[in-house]
């Protein structure tokens, strides 16, 4: 699982990335560097993930199939994983602010291909 | 503070509604290993209360024995996760002794990764605010039945 994150993680600006279970919010695996928090980003994203689900679907637009959240340090990026209803496995990747999102987006699917 | 949490020592009441809303967890109890309540939330019915904080504390005898016959620390924390719920029921020291937590939480709402975040941060928050040198109240058998009846008069608000 980890070689899913190595093509992630080569991606310039890319501070990390992480294998999260998406029912129960735990890491199942990461490459971070020094200063982030697995833990609380796994479970932050797997909650923000199930929220996300069930809103699309009340809106009628489907499952996700990527997001990103862009803050003031950094950002956040997530492709959902397998599974439906939010289960599955979700990549995560914590960035640089500048990151190419494009980049880090086909990388997230690559490795979202090979986790499911 | 919301209506549904109460506690019998009050230091122990900001430090579980900070949990309650940051975990979003549906049912919680701080309790002695011994099982005596120190605060509460979500619960509706005392009998409800006296019922899961002595199956807690059970559960944290039988797992400290476990632990202790397999040569190995207490275990840190138990989960069990059913369909709809998950139970997560987890111990630590404090300067008034062993404290153990038991949250319930809907899947739909909370995850285990969230409720194992913020217990931490309940954790730490407990150390920092629970009374100094304090010696751990004995319950004498004796005052037993009305030190139980005091603890669910005020986890109730009565």
């Amino acid at each position: 699982m980890s070689k899913a994150l190595d093509m992630v993680t080569r991606v310039r600006g890319v501070r990390g990335a992480m294998l999260v279970s998406a029912e129960d919010g735990l890491v199942v695996a990461e490459q971070l560097m020094e200063g982030i928090k697995g833990g609380a980003v796994a479970a932050l994203a797997a909650s923000l993930a199930g929220r996300l689900g069930r809103a699309m679907q009340a809106a009628g637009t489907g499952s996700s199939v990527f997001w990103h959240l862009q803050g003031e340090q950094g950002a956040l990026l997530v492709v959902p994983g397998g599974g439906t209803d939010g289960a599955g496995i979700l990549v995560v990747a914590v960035a640089e602010p500048d990151v190419n999102i494009g980049l880090v987006r086909l990388e997230l699917l690559k490795a979202a291909e090979k986790v499911a | 503070m919301t209506a549904q949490t109460r506690a019998v020592e009050s230091w122990t009441l900001q430090p579980l509604t900070d949990f309650v809303r940051e975990a979003s967890v549906r049912l919680v109890l701080v309790l002695t290993p011994s099982g005596q309540v120190l605060a509460q939330s979500g619960f509706s019915r005392a009998v409800d209360v006296m019922s899961s904080a002595a199956l807690a504390a059970a559960i944290v005898a039988s797992t400290a024995e476990l632990a202790r016959q397999l040569r190995q620390p207490p275990f840190a924390a138990l989960s069990h996760q059913g369909p709809k719920h998950g139970f997560f029921l987890a111990t630590f020291k404090t300067d008034r002794g062993t404290l153990a937590v038991l949250a319930v939480y809907d899947l739909d709402v909370s995850s285990l990764g969230l409720v194992q975040l913020f217990y931490e941060q309940l954790a730490a928050d407990l150390k920092a605010a629970s009374p100094k040198g304090a010696v751990p109240k004995q319950v004498l058998a004796a005052d037993f039945e009305r030190e139980l009846t005091d603890s669910l008069n005020t986890l109730f608000g009565r």
